[in-house]
């Protein structure tokens, strides 16, 4: 919400000119997120510091709905956006000093090519990835970066420093470049959720960083970051329970990854994943195929290509994962042929439903190892006992592989809501008491590149019926 | 006049050529909507009721109305020519897919009254041929109506016997629900008439016996009466004295009886069919051989006489020999009385030969209460509102009762191993839930949109989008619902105050609960926590016992969302502090129970939220006091060479300081936690116990217990600071105020007031159970750290209370309906659909500040 610009150049004050503002005067302008103030707490002809605050009403932050995300969030009266040099605080930049943006002075044309001796400072600049991802992006710019943690809470100093950064960049640059430094490089080092991004940013993120952007060394992070944000403004029932709990939205509503940062799987496996389980799949000769947990559909995608799976049942337990399946499905479109053979279902792991009864195959890629290990007997009971297959396929981590994933410290999981994840020889302990309380065998097949000591990175299970025919649905 | 005999619930299928007078029989005989015709269903099909092209289509609509009917247990009337063999074998197939009777009626009269009725109805263009070839085939028809499989044919052969006839509808046998007990249900006897004898004895019945000193009668003092679930005879010591009691019983009215399948082979044996003498028949028809052969043929009577299963007291319960279910429960078929007697079996044997039972009562989700037998086990057990009474006393086991409709079992042990099981007769331990069956819940339990018909509060309606959202929180997120027995409800805040600075004060409360007469009141402090529910039991075999447990865990401590606070081993240390304090207290002893469900806070909140609290406050506070001071610093530097920002620094100044308190606010809930120091637990109320809710006792009583808690284990219980009070004495009133302006000056979080009765109900249904009123710094962290800046007051001001008042409401009336569903022992899906319901609401869209 704050910000100053100084300048230390021979008849400092040409700042004025150049901003297009008056440097005795206070002024106000209105932007989208509240009300713009910029005056000069220097101005003399060796230094001349500009400063723009931005005023954000908290109020019509929430109540005015123009800032996306979801207007029930508990977060938003509690927000940092009147505070931090947000995304909003580009806004404001590209709104109140818009011709000296464009490069433009009509008053004194020939300083606008000047490169200047600048300071800027932003006392609260929100960063992900903190200081180091400061000097990062500006460094390459041409600024000697200045970047200072704010610690969260000096009382509670466990919790460390917040992901605000004390800011202070000094280079020889010109004006209107500086501002589109900013302009572009505030939201990119905010990457706010709250930030969305409308269509016509893409052409202003080229118009601003035109001169610049595409030598930078950090290019692909910068556009990805700065067009990521468009997460749907609307709230699940999910994750409204999350705020009932204090709880970010996030932390329960995540059966989607969204944007968020993926696990170090490496893109191969999942695909190598996907072909181990079809090939499983072909080889127990399964035509009706139940997708238990099936995300965002990228198995039913695979699945539906081949006509030999003659009915394929999406299944699962999140509407969000869903809805989002259906979509990328393109299910509306879906030839009708094809169409008739897909179905999605809302269901869940833990309670009996009798629609899972009767297929050939019953898939759990990557799923087990989500449910609380209490709840597994419930699983076995819905998938062993109650549907019945005469094949169930179940893909799991195998934990001891963790080791060679060098971006995981030591002990944590995958993912984050993973609640267990399995050695080789816990995965066949439980594959084989399942086995025997239900009457079927099973037999193990590695997925992806084996390792010597510590096994592939997934492994899988392959469950047939020991009586290798399907009971009557009762 | 004739009297034309028919089941209540039948098919009854009229049959007649074109103008025999179906239609104006059944409009005589049956209401309007009872009756359905087939041209009624060409008219729907296509406008025309005579138009046969659409006759297909039509009897399509006539199956589907039919088939509604019958599922639901009405009496449906065919009206249709049924002349065709092919017509009518339908409709006897619909009749015995719902398990009904179906019920011929014949107008077999004269082909020109036939004839002549047709010609006067203009709209019927078909002429003599038509009506004469319709009757040729009525006539083949009429003797083999009954092999059809027409339980009941009603001939009329005139128009003076149509006109004579009357309908009478009969009670079906197995209808006895104006039967409405007391009774004490006897398990499987098999021949132990001792123990038998014994039994009654227990329960307080007085023996009458014959000239041989043999029991012939039982009276109950306060006229109970028996009732049998069969397999009376076999394997034991004397069949013969179990079935002269129970047939005399039956005889004076003080009993009732189903038929075991070890009756069902009696009645053959002694008919002289061949059957296999096994199974412990042969001990029976050797006792037989030494009675009269006038016991033998009563015998032989009373067993062919008893009907598959007993429908009683308003439908509430059903007594079957191997139970019965839903869909079966007062129908009549051969299926029927198949499952009555034999049960659902898998069609699989085990290890020793014997049928693998389809496990029915884990399915069951019906209303009535289904007491049975034939399959031993070591102990009575409720399964989703069923029991079979069969503990295996034959075997050396016990004989057992229950008492309905007290629900009390009462056991009399085996005087002896009477006969030696096929296989091994288990021992009677807890059955961990892992093989507790029926703990296991369905989705059609909890999805779609639903009704919860509460007891408080009439039928909640859950909306299938917030079902979808609370499934997913509930599978992936929540501990197993047999330990979240309860959830709950939102609280609802005081109406918006309008004084200055103030959002809440407690005015708007005490008047709110005065409007509706509820004037004794207290208040209560809100702990600085997170909502808890402590669901703990005494020892380890109550936890297997009673919720289940498969891991050694004795209990839970859950969040509003029925999230575990912390992993199994911190829950456990927790829950043995809990224990231990409640020793100390004896409050097991004092409550009778050995588990207790307690509705309290746990603190501190950031033992829950640090998240939040880090990520969102904190680092809001950070980045405001890293700011504002900069702004401050640049408008002072700019003022002092004259530059006009009075306003602006006059803002910016109140904001900074917004900003410290507003860091303050927080600060307040956090504080280090290292495993379970520092952890407290403020109990508020006792939610329910072994049998028992508590919301008839007033918040006095539960505050008490929860002194007594804090006294015995006061390094993790906290106490709750209240005062009563009473809204018709105005220095009450203010000294409430005072209390909340004393508890709040220092940034307490505010306080709840209550009806001091605890559940009230006034004219206008229940009141709320509480309403918050919270202080004004703590809402700083609720509604940001300038929300005091009066124009942001102003605006904040507006915002509507109503439906999340509403939701309160109603999710208090589901949460005291888990209670009472859980102290009513009743199955885990009854407790566990109200308390997703509670979840499901949760998920509503409401303002969540409020």
């Amino acid at each position: 919400m704050y910000l100053t610009i100084t300048s230390t150049a021979p008849a400092a004050t040409d700042l004025g000119y150049l901003l297009h503002k008056h440097p005795d005067r206070a002024q106000q302008f209105d932007v989208s997120a509240g009300r713009a103030h910029v005056f000069y707490p220097e101005a003399t002809d060796e230094r001349c510091t500009v400063a723009l605050v931005l005023e954000v009403d908290p109020i019509d932050l929430v109540r005015g709905r123009r800032y996306g995300g979801d207007a029930f969030a508990l977060s938003q009266y509690v927000n940092d956006r009147p505070y931090a040099a947000s995304s909003m605080l580009a806004v404001a930049v590209g709104k109140v000093f818009r011709t000296a943006l464009a490069g433009k002075c009509a008053a004194k044309p020939d300083l606008v090519d000047r490169p200047l001796p600048l300071e800027i400072h932003l006392p609260a600049l929100p960063s992900v990835g903190g200081a180091p991802m400061v000097r990062q992006l500006f460094e390459p710019l041409g600024w000697s970066v200045e970047a200072t943690p704010i610690q969260l809470d000096e009382t509670v100093p466990h919790w460390g420093d917040s992901r605000y950064v004390q800011t202070r960049l000094r280079g020889t640059v010109m004006l209107a470049q500086a501002l589109s430094h900013l302009y572009v490089l505030l939201p990119v080092l905010d990457n706010a959720k709250h930030y969305w991004v409308s269509t016509d940013e893409v052409d202003k993120l080229v118009r601003a960083g035109g001169g610049w952007l595409a030598d930078h060394p950090e290019r692909e992070l910068i556009t990805r970051r700065y067009l990521a944000h468009q997460r749907e403004l609307v709230a699940t029932a999910t994750s409204r329970l999350a705020e009932v709990d204090d709880l970010a939205p996030e932390a329960l509503d995540n059966a989607v990854d969204g944007n968020e940062e993926k696990a170090p799987d490496a893109l191969p496996l999942v695909a190598r994943r996907r072909q181990a389980v079809l090939e499983a799949l072909r080889q127990e000769g399964a035509a009706r195929v139940v997708d238990l947990g099936c995300g965002e559909g990228a198995l039913l995608r695979e699945l539906i290509q081949d006509a030999k799976f003659s009915e394929v049942l999406g299944v699962d337990v999140s509407p969000r994962a869903l809805a989002v399946a259906e979509r990328r499905l393109n299910l509306n479109r879906m030839p009708d042929s094809q169409r008739a053979r897909l179905r999605l279902m809302l269901s869940s792991l833990t309670y009996r439903d009798e629609r899972l009864a009767g297929y050939d195959a019953v898939v759990l890629m990557e799923v087990v190892e989500h449910l609380d290990p209490q709840r597994l007997p419930a699983l076995e009971d819905t998938v062993f006992a109650q549907a019945r297959p005469r094949t169930v396929i179940v893909t799991t981590p195998n934990v001891e592989h963790n080791v060679r994933y060098e971006r995981l410290a030591a002990g944590t999981m995958r993912h984050r809501d993973h609640r267990f994840e399995w050695t080789r020889a816990e995965f066949a302990a439980w594959a084989t008491s399942v086995c025997e309380r239900t009457g079927y065998v099973v037999r193990y097949a590695p997925i992806g590149d084996i390792d010597p000591t510590v096994g592939p990175p997934t492994q899988m299970a392959v469950f047939s019926r020991a009586d290798g025919t399907q009971r009557m649905a009762s | 006049m004739t009297e034309l005999g028919i089941p209540e619930l039948s098919l009854v299928v009229l049959i007649g050529a074109s103008g025999s007078g179906k239609s104006t029989l059944a409009r005589d005989h049956f209401a309007p909507t009872e009756v359905i015709s087939s041209d009624f269903c060409r008219g729907l099909v296509c406008d025309n009721e005579n138009d046969q092209a659409a006759t297909a289509d039509a009897f399509d609509v006539l199956n589907y109305i039919a088939g509604k009917r019958l599922a639901a247990g009405r009496l449906t009337v065919i009206d249709a020519t049924n002349v065709q063999r092919d017509a009518r074998r339908e409709l006897v197939e619909l009749a015995k897919a719902h398990d009904v009777l179906p019920v011929a009626i014949v107008l077999d009269l004269p082909e020109q009254l036939c004839v002549a009725r047709t010609a006067n109805r203009p709209d019927r263009d078909f002429g003599a041929a038509v009506v004469r070839r319709q009757r040729e085939q009525l006539r083949r028809s009429l003797r083999g109506l009954a092999k059809e499989g027409f339980r009941k044919v009603h001939v009329l052969r005139s128009v003076e016997e149509v006109t004579a006839a009357t309908i009478v509808r009969e009670k079906l046998l197995t209808d006895f629900r104006h039967e409405h007990g007391p009774f004490d249900v006897i398990g499987d006897v098999h021949g132990c008439r001792s123990e038998l004898e014994t039994l009654l004895d227990t329960l307080g019945y007085r023996l009458s016996r014959d000239e041989h000193g043999r029991p012939v009668d039982a009276v109950h003092p306060e006229g109970r009466r028996l009732v049998f679930v069969g397999d009376l005879v076999d394997r034991g010591p004397d069949s013969p004295g179990v079935l002269r009691l129970v047939m005399g019983m039956v005889k004076s009215g003080r009993a009732l009886c189903v038929p075991g399948n070890h009756e069902n082979k009696l009645v053959r044996a002694l008919g002289g069919r061949q059957v296999q003498v096994t199974h412990g028949l042969a001990e029976t028809l050797a006792q037989l051989g030494e009675e009269t052969e006038q016991f033998r043929s009563e015998v032989a009577e009373f067993c062919y006489g008893l009907v598959s299963h007993l429908v009683l007291d308003d439908g509430r319960l059903v007594v079957a020999h191997a139970g019965l279910k839903e869909a079966y429960h007062g129908r009549a078929s051969g299926r029927v009385r198949s499952f009555a007697l034999y049960g659902d079996s898998t069609g699989e044997t085990d290890e020793f030969g014997l049928p693998v039972r389809y496990p029915w009562a884990t399915d069951y989700r019906g209303h009535a209460m289904v007491l049975y037998g034939h399959t031993p086990a070591p102990e009575a057990d409720w399964v989703n509102n069923t029991m079979c009474l069969d503990t295996g006393c034959v075997f050396g086991g016990k004989l057992t009762a229950l008492r309905y409709p007290e629900k009390d079992v009462v056991s009399v042990p085996a005087e002896k191993v009477w006969y030696e099981p096929v296989k091994p007769f288990p021992a009677g331990e807890p059955v961990p839930a892992d093989v507790r069956d029926h703990d296991h819940l369905d989705i059609n339990d909890v999805l779609g949109k639903r009704v919860v018909e509460t007891a408080h509060h009439g039928r909640v309606t859950i909306r299938e989008e917030n079902a979808a959202g609370a499934l997913e929180v509930m599978s992936r997120f929540a501990l197993h619902p047999r330990w979240l027995p309860y959830l709950p409800p939102a609280m609802a805040p005081a109406a918006t105050s309008q004084r200055p600075g103030l959002l809440e004060h407690p005015d708007e409360a005490f008047a709110s609960y005065d409007s509706i007469g509820v004037t004794d009141l207290i208040c209560e402090d809100k702990h600085m926590g997170s909502r808890a529910t402590v669901l703990v039991c005494r020892d380890a075999s109550a936890a297997v016992g009673r919720f289940g447990a498969t891991g050694g865990e004795s209990g839970a401590v859950y969040t509003r969302t029925g999230r575990s606070f912390f992993g199994p081993d911190l829950s456990e240390a927790l829950l043995d502090r809990v224990r231990s304090a409640i020793d100390a207290a004896a409050l097991w002893e004092e409550l009778d129970t050995d588990w207790i469900l307690l509705d309290g806070e746990l603190l501190p909140w950031s033992a829950k939220a640090e998240d939040l609290l880090r990520d969102q406050y904190a680092a809001v506070g950070a980045a405001a006091r890293a700011a504002l001071p900069a702004v401050l610093d640049g408008m002072q530097t700019a003022r002092g060479r004259g530059v006009g920002l009075d306003d602006l620094l006059e803002r910016t100044r109140a904001r900074a300081a917004n900003a410290e308190a507003f860091t303050a606010a927080y600060r307040r809930y956090c504080w280090p936690t290292d495993g379970l120091d520092g952890v407290g637990i403020a109990p508020f109320q006792v939610l329910a116990t072994q049998g028992r809710t508590y919301h008839d006792r007033d918040h006095g009583w539960h505050l008490q217990v929860a002194d007594r808690l804090f006294a015995a284990g006061p390094e993790l219980f906290r106490p709750t600071r209240r005062i009563r009070l009473d809204t018709s004495d105005a220095g009450s009133v203010a000294a409430g105020i005072g209390w909340w302006e004393s508890l709040t000056a220092d940034g307490g979080e505010g306080m709840v007031v209550k009806p001091f009765a605890n559940l009230t109900r006034t004219r206008r249904g229940i009141a709320q159970p509480g309403l918050k009123v919270r202080g004004r710094e703590y809402l700083r962290i609720i509604y940001g750290p300038d929300y005091t800046e009066p124009q942001n007051l102003a605006r904040l001001r507006d915002r509507n209370v109503n439906h999340k008042r509403s939701l309160a409401l109603r999710e208090y009336a589901l949460g005291l309906e888990s209670l009472e569903r859980l102290a009513r022992r009743e199955p885990l899906w009854r407790i566990h659909e109200a308390v997703f319901a509670v979840l499901a609401l949760e998920s509503e869209p409401v303002d969540p500040r409020l």
